[in-house]
């Protein structure tokens, strides 16, 4: 996303007049979610407040919050934008990011939640060796956070500045450090309890203003999904080929490859992102915790569905030309469709509804940073400083302090890398933050929970190894050097073809923790690992 | 539940649980449920991603106005993501619930016999409210 050097249609025209408007709005979201914080602050004294929000919420709430927590930036701007000026090859991140939940919910969530406390580290840590590999899982999960974390950053202030129609680089870094410094404050206030209302909050807001946008654009076509796609082929200048895959993936041999290495990292992901994984624990009971992760496939699929609409629409209704004008990467093309079926640039109607849209997109960002921060500060506090570094000597009020001073930190490291790496594409990080999370996160905790023999040096070789494995791809990929939108621009050390490294990483990953186990001359720990067995099926001392 | 009577460390309700019939028919019940339904939806999502790298013609093939193969599949993976959630939700209501619950059960009264240190206050059953605020949080395990 390189936004703010072609800010042009947006702010020279229309933004600019409706500025008030958005802003008010997004003043609005950000005062009354600030209220809930404190609200919920208040009442948040014990760790298990701060960490799981009491554990208090219901499936639903929780269903909602992860819903929340999930549909970042990059859902609603990035594949709206990616089916706008791709096509049908946009849409194939709406059906990965979707199918990754059956993972989380037939082998992630309820095991997890039974025999856990607070994060991913705590059901290795069951019957792996404590130290060590709370390390490891601690180490990934705040790699994993801080990639998820640069790419909501850089992408909250190119756009805020590209939809307020702000200029300049001093207010892009503005913006930049308002976001980092609105989520730590909701993060160390509020805590999990804070952070999943300001989810919930946001979930609702993202799926009205969708569902009405979609409402909008079929009505345009007669409520006919065919005539809409036809009109988006004719108008995306592709012909039927827009509707077909391969416009983006289907270049050469490489391309289908990462495609495919795309694939396999969204699926497997979303079950290893430590966010995600945090949520589990805010419910009562393994049982809650299935029926909110179905609550979630239920409105992430709705929403998901609702692409279709957003994308083709924008296509059809906008026309790539003026998306691209925008931003090159597509990612005003849902505001800009907003406008669009409200009126037009010159009418009341498209003025509200892009106001709208954009202080939705806004409040998107906000949710998910703060989900991040939280997620990697208590995984920070509970796994590295308390059991770690203080060998599991530092109380609760300790930890606690840890924790909200970790926030802190975590949102000055976040601000000052989102100012920075303004070069970076958002969507090649998230990705690659799943890819990490595919690699390093997931291989090591299916192998825990239902695999007898595994030891701590099979978990160490299989985070250490899937983590660095896909972190030096990357570097090594066209992602970082070697071609006109690399991060480094006239260096070329990129070996690596690939730009997505999941089709190597979690293989490997994989095949490292397997490995290792059967090199290692650790005896297995039978009757720990009999208690993580029965207590992940059946609940029985949970937490 | 008395198990005692396997080849199992005497002391240890977990490992007289895990080496039990009951828990048995629950973890067979769990995995061969989870277990290839998870290989499947892999797989036809795989499928899925290799149709639209590798056989472009056919899912360009028109099925109805300007409605392709390609398309229909797309929203098929939706379709089986929420068939696949629900089937396994039901599953579980009615055949991992009542065996879990029964194991859980006795396994926390034994537990309770054995040593009165954590007072079962860390036990939320699936029907109480949670009331982990007043648990002994500290010891870990």
């Amino acid at each position: 996303m390189t936004g703010h050097a072609t800010m042009t249609y947006l702010a020279e025209s229309e933004a600019s007049d409706h500025r008030t408007l958005i802003l008010s709005l997004f003043s609005l979201f950000v005062v009354s979610t600030l209220a809930i914080t404190v609200w919920a602050g208040r009442k948040s004294k014990s760790a298990t407040d701060f960490y799981a929000g009491g554990r208090s919420f219901t499936g639903f709430q929780n269903g909602l919050a992860i819903s929340g927590d999930y549909m970042s930036a990059a859902s609603f701007l990035g594949i709206a934008g990616a089916i706008a000026l791709y096509g049908y090859d946009g849409f194939l991140y709406s059906i990965g990011f979707l199918v990754a939940w059956l993972v989380a919910l037939l082998l992630v969530a309820e095991p997890l939640r039974n025999s856990g406390r607070f994060t991913m580290a705590d059901v290795l840590a069951f019957r792996l060796r404590q130290r060590p590999v709370r390390t490891a899982a601690g180490t990934s999960t705040i790699v994993v956070s801080i990639f998820y974390l640069l790419a909501q950053m850089v992408g909250a202030g190119t756009l805020v500045a590209l939809l307020l129609g702000i200029d300049g680089e001093a207010a892009r870094r503005l913006v930049i450090a308002l976001v980092g410094l609105t989520m730590v404050v909701y993060v160390t206030i509020g805590g999990m309890k804070g952070t999943t209302w300001v989810q919930m909050i946001k979930a609702v807001l993202l799926i009205s203003g969708t569902l009405l946008v979609t409402i909008l654009v079929l009505n345009e076509f007669d409520w006919n999904v065919s005539t809409l796609l036809g009109a988006a082929a004719d108008s995306s200048g592709h012909g039927d080929a827009f509707l077909e895959p391969g416009l983006r993936y289907g270049k050469d041999g490489t391309s289908k490859l990462d495609f495919i290495s795309l694939g396999l990292a969204l699926v497997l992901g979303t079950a290893g992102l430590p966010h995600i994984l945090v949520r589990f624990y805010t419910v009562p009971t393994a049982r809650a915790a299935r029926t909110s992760v179905n609550w979630a496939i239920g409105i992430i699929g709705a929403f998901y569905l609702m692409t279709i609409a957003l994308g083709f629409g924008a296509a059809a209704m906008v026309g790539p030309d003026r998306i691209t004008e925008s931003n090159p990467a597509g990612n005003t093309a849902a505001p800009l469709l907003a406008e669009a079926v409200g009126g037009g640039p010159d009418s009341t109607g498209g003025a509200i509804l892009l106001a709208v849209i954009s202080a939705v997109a806004f409040a998107t960002i906000l949710a998910v940073v703060a989900g991040l921060t939280l997620a990697s500060s208590v995984s920070f506090a509970h796994d590295l400083w308390t059991n770690v570094i203080r060998k599991g000597k530092a109380g609760e009020k300790e930890e606690l302090a840890v924790a909200k001073l970790a926030a802190v930190g975590i949102g000055a490291v976040a601000i000052v890398l989102g100012i920075f790496a303004d070069r970076l594409n958002t969507a090649a990080l998230v990705a690659l933050a799943f890819a990490v999370a595919a690699s390093a996160n997931l291989p090591t905790m299916l192998y825990s929970l239902f695999w007898k023999r595994f030891t701590t040096q099979g978990a160490l070789w299989s985070i250490y190894g899937g983590l660095t494995s896909s972190v030096l791809l990357v570097v090594f990929s066209p992602v970082v050097s070697g071609e006109e939108k690399s991060l480094f621009t006239g260096v070329d050390f990129a070996w690596f073809p690939l730009e997505n490294p999941g089709l190597v990483s979690i293989p490997l990953g994989f095949l490292l923790g397997w490995i290792a186990t059967l090199l290692s001359k650790e005896e297995p720990d039978v009757k720990k690992y009999a208690e993580l067995e029965v207590r992940s099926l059946t609940g029985a001392g949970a937490h | 539940m008395d198990t005692a009577h396997r080849p199992v460390p005497p002391d240890d309700p977990y490992s007289q649980v895990q080496a039990g019939p009951e828990f048995g028919e629950l973890r067979r019940s769990y995995r061969r449920f989870a277990f290839p339904l998870t290989v499947a939806f892999i797989s036809w999502y795989l499928l899925y991603v290799l149709l639209s790298n590798y056989a472009g013609d056919f899912m360009a093939s028109t099925v109805v106005g300007n409605i392709n193969t390609a398309f229909v599949f797309g929203l098929l993976q939706f379709l089986t993501t929420f068939l696949i959630a629900w089937w396994y939700a039901r599953h579980a209501n009615a055949r991992l619930d009542p065996r879990a619950d029964l194991i859980r059960a006795s396994l926390e009264a034994s537990l309770a016999n054995l040593d009165t240190d954590t007072g079962g206050g860390t036990f939320d059953a699936g029907t109480t409210t949670s009331t982990t605020k007043a648990a002994p949080e500290s010891d870990a395990r």
